[in-house]
């Protein structure tokens, strides 16, 4: 198995009362909550854990795209792609994802990624995304039009990666007289292109279709076996067989001597993460025409932000938190129930300080990697 | 009054049409075209009742409303606008006193914008369309059903009518469906044609401007915008009236928009 060290970049140091008292941490949770002095400080100590990961032996360090919230200080993530690309030695940078059709010119994002693969060396990842309803928003994209935006913009960046140029693009959404990239991506055709998911069926078939990696976000494992096995069906269905290394999960890991130490020290922090920073109300995560009518029919406003404990996420297989024998142990049955070649790891979540989360990184590299990585 | 209903294709889409009185009788009255607002037009309500009094009353439901088809050109207000001119001459309406309220009011001013010819009249109430910079307005897309009707009603007592109403299984999928389609047409920018402002002068109908003077999706400073683009236009506000007066204040609104109509055949009539 891969580890790859996947940041959110949390606006960690917050009484998350705050967040609370207001209702969500997303795009009306006034920005007066945010301290530049403190954000600063948070800014480089998260690229440092980054950096450290790539020294203790994670094979890849990712970072996400999402706006205006405290939940993530990454709207531009190229800016801190680009700083890890140079000081990330060893292993692979991804941004998991870039929001697509949330840009004007999807021919920044082609640009900014051939940029990072260059500047990597050729370690670049490529994640591509909707963006959560959220982002529509905070941004204005017509939530209406984020599906075939998303896949024009797709079009165009692969085409722009691969076609020599200058050649013409015209669709429905974006016109562009002369598509012609400098530079043009190090690797050979392109990046890896990565799709990240919550479990969207139409998500699954198109990654599977363009067999592109599929990273499964927020899941109870159940569920994610669940949906690997619609995407390996779905890569039958276009006439290959998909390995294990198409899929990637993501979850939390945290590891302490024994399980309840381990369950006691992250409790606080998994639980802001889970009730505080997700926190939002249905008609901000899904505004309409996000989901398409079918779907949305099907959506009950209670399946929204039920507030968890560690315990029950801990239970369900949506993180791992217990002693180095309990979480080498429950990865290898996941991996075995699901089908994964790649766990993406918060080792960093919700309002975890860095002490803890260094004691963490450590744990998992010492304890972890020697039996699972491969 | 009786009304019919049907489901009809009517300039080469399946709509749902409501109609005043049988259409044998519909000779002698004065024609009128009601663009709903966001929310549809799944009822023939006492205000249509009302109008159909005096006028042959025509209510279509939008393409992409309750039971109307959705086509696939449906993708901004300007497309409805053009839609209802090929409805225009679809059914060879002439002379007709078109009024629209909210997203009905944007599609009827962008009409009569581009094409007044079959038109005596034009009523706007609460109409969207038109931004005047600085002016707050309340996002209806983020908040849930109940706040998001509380915050259209003035008199709160209404609202609690409304809202302990029960909803068929059916109804809430229209309303689901009209919400995905306004968000569709309105969602960026958020409610407004910034190009319409500009050739409202074209607008060269009677034309009267009814708002509630408690709109707080709308605010009656987008009806003096209204008022001052469209040459001879008059606002007259409806004290203690929210965002929908075809419901909050029914009777009333119905009086004005009689009232005026009336003066207008009147002045032809003299003329």
């Amino acid at each position: 198995m891969k580890f790859f060290n996947f940041h959110l970049m949390p606006y960690a140091e917050l009484d998350v009362s705050k967040i609370r008292d207001h209702g969500t941490a997303w795009v009306t949770f006034p920005n007066s909550n945010y301290d530049p002095v403190v954000g600063s400080k948070l800014y480089n100590r998260f690229l440092d854990e980054l950096e450290y990961a790539d020294q203790i032996g994670f094979d890849g360090v990712c970072v996400n795209e999402h706006h205006q919230t405290a939940y993530g200080l990454m709207p531009v993530p190229g800016v801190l792609a680009g700083a890890l690309a140079r000081s990330v030695k060893r292993a692979q940078v991804a941004i998991i994802g870039r929001a697509l059709p949330l840009v004007n010119n999807p021919l920044n994002i082609a640009e900014e990624f051939a940029m990072l693969d260059n500047i990597s060396g050729g370690r670049f990842i490529a994640g591509f995304v909707r963006g959560i309803g959220a982002e529509y928003h905070s941004t204005g994209v017509n939530p209406a039009e984020s599906l075939a935006r998303f896949q024009e913009a797709h079009d165009l960046i692969v085409r722009a990666w691969t076609e020599i140029g200058p050649f013409e693009f015209d669709g429905e959404f974006y016109h562009h007289k002369y598509v012609n990239l400098w530079p043009r991506p190090f690797q050979n055709p392109h990046p890896p292109i990565w799709v990240p998911s919550q479990g969207s069926a139409e998500t699954i078939a198109w990654a599977a279709k363009h067999r592109y990696t599929y990273c499964q976000t927020l899941g109870a494992i159940k569920t994610v076996a669940g949906f690997f096995n619609q995407y390996r069906e779905e890569a039958e269905k276009s006439g290959y067989e998909a390995s294990w290394d198409q899929c990637a999960w993501s979850t939390t890991i945290y590891v302490a001597e024994t399980d309840e130490k381990a369950i006691n020290e992250a409790r606080p922090h998994i639980e802001a993460l889970q009730n505080e920073f997700l926190r939002m109300p249905l008609e901000m995560l899904l505004p309409p025409g996000y989901t398409s009518l079918e779907s949305y029919k099907h959506i009950q406003p209670e399946m929204i932000g039920k507030p968890q404990t560690i315990e029950s996420l801990n239970d369900a297989g949506v993180i791992i938190i217990g002693s180095p024998n309990t979480v080498r142990e429950r990865l290898a049955e996941y991996q075995q129930l699901a089908g994964f070649n790649t766990a993406l790891v918060k080792t960093q979540f919700g309002t975890l300080p860095a002490d803890m989360t260094r004691n963490n990184m450590d744990a998992i590299a010492e304890e972890i990697f020697p039996q699972m990585q491969s | 009054m009786a009304h019919t209903e049907s489901i009809t294709e009517v300039a080469g889409t399946r709509i749902k049409l409501m109609r005043s009185g049988s259409e044998s009788g519909a000779g002698s009255k004065p024609t009128m075209l009601f663009l709903h607002g966001a929310g549809g037009a799944s009822v023939w309500l006492p205000f249509m009742e009302s109008l159909a009094q005096q006028f042959n009353l025509l209510v279509p439901e939008h393409p992409g409303f309750g039971d109307s088809d959705t086509p696939d050109w449906l993708q901004r207000v300007d497309d409805l606008a053009y839609y209802y001119l090929d409805l225009l001459e679809a059914l060879d309406l002439r002379q007709v006193h078109l009024v629209g309220h909210s997203l009905g009011g944007w599609t009827a001013a962008a009409l009569a914008v581009k094409d007044c010819s079959r038109l005596a009249s034009l009523t706007l109430i609460s109409a969207a369309g038109v931004h005047v910079r600085g002016v707050e307005r309340i996002d209806n897309f983020m908040g849930n059903p109940e706040e998001t009707l509380r915050g259209l009603i003035y008199d709160q007592s209404i609202a609690d009518q409304l809202l302990a109403m029960e909803v068929s299984d059916a109804e809430r999928e229209r309303q689901l469906k009209n919400r995905f389609t306004t968000a569709k047409l309105v969602w960026h920018p958020r409610s407004y044609d910034p190009h319409l402002p500009k050739w409202l002068h074209r607008i060269r109908i009677p034309t009267q401007l009814i708002w509630g003077d408690h709109d707080q999706l709308f605010p009656p400073r987008i009806g003096e915008e209204y008022e001052r683009l469209i040459p001879g236009a008059t606002l007259t506000l409806l004290p203690g009236c929210g965002h929908l007066p075809p419901i909050e204040q029914a009777d009333k609104t119905a009086a004005l928009v009689v009232d005026f109509v009336n003066n207008v055949s009147a002045g032809e009539g003299a003329a």
